[in-house]
């Protein structure tokens, strides 16, 4: 997996509440069986005027210049502020893939989905929890200043904003150290192979209805 | 000290390791898989050079993106018109095939709706652990079973280490008293449920639904609530196992049977929560006051009684709720406290993980029997869950019903549901759909979504428009 340790970026917004995975990547491009290219198809409804079909040619496709990620401003960003819940819905892993294809590295949100949530992770992604006061600020501050940027210290659980001011955020240990050193987790999990025999084991005696039902 | 609640006796019987962190490492009894979230799981094994762990854990079919219509599916694997789709379902093939997982391919005799087909078939059982990269797992809780969604990286895991790296959830206790009046289902009692404690009401917990209304529900009907579980914002629902369940289970395809049934039965037996269990969260309703649902907006929580009207965002204070009403309304076609009865249908979706079992077309079949679909609806699909639904159906006459009454029955799949097949909405049609999710699109560019009961859409498709079922049921 990507490892991630610090990132600076610019910060663009997607300021409404319960952003679903059907809005971050919709179902006609889950047919494909890779993990990349969802990128261009992120947001696809709000982003596009008109409706969007796998493998077709983008970049002929008519923007919605009323959406905040089409406009000069926030082109290269890399960090995405967002709204409570964000990623509810389906549990489709595409929607960090996309996030991810199309280049944000952080989601800062004051909540989030939970297998969203989990998700970002396995995929080398950050989603930063940061109380609701401090989003709102950081939609201000962002809406103020064209070129909006913070920088992130995941070994620090920091956000520096320009100011030089310092935020804080809270990150699982586990998770962290996953993504600090872009450990491989089904790795990880084998280290426990005797563990797991173990049980399997024991559980296959008390309840051997379990196994080998379906051969 | 406190008893136990289910979610914890289910979460401690599976506990491989606790991992210094606060994760633990948990087993997994069961793995569902189809075509969508599966593909890059495969691939990544094999990137690895890695086996799956135990083969015989894992039950595939092809359900989200296949045709629902019979001439298509009669071509097979080979006719599948969209070459996307066609390229996602002979993957899956290839891959069970490849490592020898069973299987029920697209027009096999066990194919139907993951969700639908591993309870019916006997491959959920209460007490287990079981995953599908899909929202919707939550659906097998209602066997008294450990079920959630799980993403496509996950799916990776779990199929190379029978594992998953697991934080413990909350419990959340969801208890229904009393009795629904005639004419309020499941879906209603979960709607409403979703009305009231929010799209991520829930979030961070497990949810265990009980009270004397999820009692008195059929199995089906509390598959039907568990279902919906992820709408709150919880990964998890389940319902403790009581004669019903193990009725339900007994004698299917993959039941234990003799010693092993008799085993099995006296295990399940334990799988309540204490009477002294303490959860974190305990949300109370009572059945009497549940009216038949229709959602008005762009998220399940968006959702109101059929006698209702829509919110007037003048109404209300907090102006980010506002602006999200707003946004929904506009999103919708619908003007501020226009009567919910007042909407036209376009278009009627009876089927998805949600309702798409005998009993979801029994009660839609009672309300199409002897009358016709209004003319202005421009379609209602009906689409049983799996082959044995439709093969159930079609023994007890319900298709003839549903074709007499002017609406189409399809071939088992997820269809309409998210429209990753040709089954969708064209751009401001409203819907009555029973399936689970209202979003921007999900049924089709553009579309409207109304969740709603089998009993109310079938209503709907009559009517034109939504309308209480129980005023039809009071004509019959």
């Amino acid at each position: 997996m990507k490892k991630f340790t610090t990132h600076s970026g610019l910060v663009a917004p997607m300021d409404r509440a319960n952003v679903d995975t059907d809005m971050i990547i919709p179902k006609q491009f889950l047919k494909s069986i890779k993990r990349s290219g969802f990128g261009v198809n992120l947001f696809d409804e709000l982003r596009y005027e008109d409706e969007g079909l796998p493998d077709q040619d983008n970049s002929q496709r008519p923007l919605n210049m009323d959406f905040p990620l089409n406009w000069p401003r926030y082109e290269g960003a890399s960090i995405l502020l967002a709204r409570d819940n964000f990623g509810c819905g389906s549990s489709r892993e595409h929607a960090p893939w996309a996030l991810e294809d199309y280049g944000f590295r952080v989601v800062i949100a004051p909540s989030y989905a939970d297998i969203f949530f989990n998700n970002c992770f396995k995929n080398g992604m950050l989603p930063i929890i940061l109380n609701e006061e401090i989003v709102n600020d950081l939609f201000v501050e962002m809406n103020e200043q064209e070129g909006f940027s913070l920088t992130v210290d995941l070994a620090a659980q920091t956000i520096a904003r320009a100011n030089g001011e310092s935020i804080y955020f809270e990150v699982e240990a586990f998770r962290k150290k996953c993504l600090l050193d872009g450990l491989d987790e089904i790795g990880l999990t084998l280290q426990h192979v005797d563990a797991i025999k173990g049980f399997e084991q024991n559980w296959k005696q008390s309840c051997p209805w379990l196994f080998d039902a379906l051969s | 000290m406190a008893g136990k609640t289910l979610y914890d006796k289910l979460w401690e019987s599976h506990l491989v390791t606790e991992l210094n962190d606060g994760s633990a490492l948990l087993y997994i009894d069961r793995h569902l898989l189809h075509e969508v979230t599966s593909p890059q799981a495969f691939e990544g094994l094999r990137l690895a050079n890695r086996q799956p762990w135990r083969i015989d854990a894992n039950l595939a079919t092809a359900d989200h993106n296949i045709s629902t219509e019979t001439t298509e599916r009669a071509g097979g694997v080979q006719a599948i018109a969209d070459p996307v789709s066609r390229i996602q379902v002979q993957t899956l093939d290839d891959n069970c095939a490849e490592y020898g997982i069973v299987e029920h391919r697209m027009n096999d005799a066990g194919q139907g709706i993951v969700h639908v087909i591993g309870p019916e078939q006997g491959a959920t059982l209460p007490g287990m652990t079981l995953v599908c990269g899909d929202s919707h797992t939550a659906t097998h809780g209602a066997l008294g079973a450990l079920a959630h969604g799980i993403g496509t990286s996950e799916v990776e895991h779990v199929l190379a280490t029978q594992c998953l790296v697991s934080q413990k959830m909350k419990n959340m206790l969801v208890r229904v008293d009393g009795e629904l009046g005639a004419g309020v289902t499941a879906k209603d009692v979960v709607l409403a449920v979703i009305g009231k404690i929010g799209t991520a009401g829930a979030n961070g917990c497990a949810i265990e639904f009980g009270g004397q209304v999820i009692r008195d529900m059929t199995v089906e009907g509390r598959m039907t609530v568990c279902n919906m579980a992820i709408e709150a914002g919880a990964r998890v629902g389940m319902v403790a196992v009581d004669d019903k369940t193990i009725d339900y289970v007994k004698g299917r395809d993959y039941a234990p049977k003799g010693d092993q049934w008799t085993a099995a039965v006296s295990a399940w037996q334990t799988l309540h929560s204490d009477a002294d269990a303490e959860f974190d969260v305990l949300v109370e309703l009572q059945g009497e006051d549940i009216e038949p649902q229709v959602s008005w907006g762009t998220s399940p929580e968006m959702v109101l009684p059929v006698g209702a009207r829509v919110p007037d965002p003048e109404q209300i204070t907090d102006a980010n709720k506002r602006d999200g009403v707003v946004r929904a309304l506009d999103y919708m076609g619908l003007q501020p406290d226009q009567a919910l009865v007042d909407i036209p249908v376009d278009r009627v979706f009876i089927g998805s993980c949600t309702n798409s079992r005998i009993e979801d077309l029994r009660a839609a079949a009672a309300v199409a029997e002897g009358r016709q679909v209004a003319e202005s609806v421009k379609q209602v699909l009906i689409v049983p869950g799996s082959q044995a639904v439709k093969k159930q159906a079609e023994a007890e006459g319900l298709d003839k019903i549903f074709m007499a009454a002017g609406m189409d029955w399809r071939e088992p799949g997820c269809s309409m549901c998210l429209a990753m097949n040709a089954d969708r909405l064209g751009t401001g049609e409203h819907c009555a759909s029973t399936s689970n999710r209202n979003f921007e699109g999900r049924q089709g560019n553009g579309g409207r979504t109304h969740l709603v009961s089998p009993a109310m859409a079938a209503a709907a498709a009559v009517a034109g428009h939504f309308i209480d079922v129980r005023e039809l049921m009071a004509e019959a």
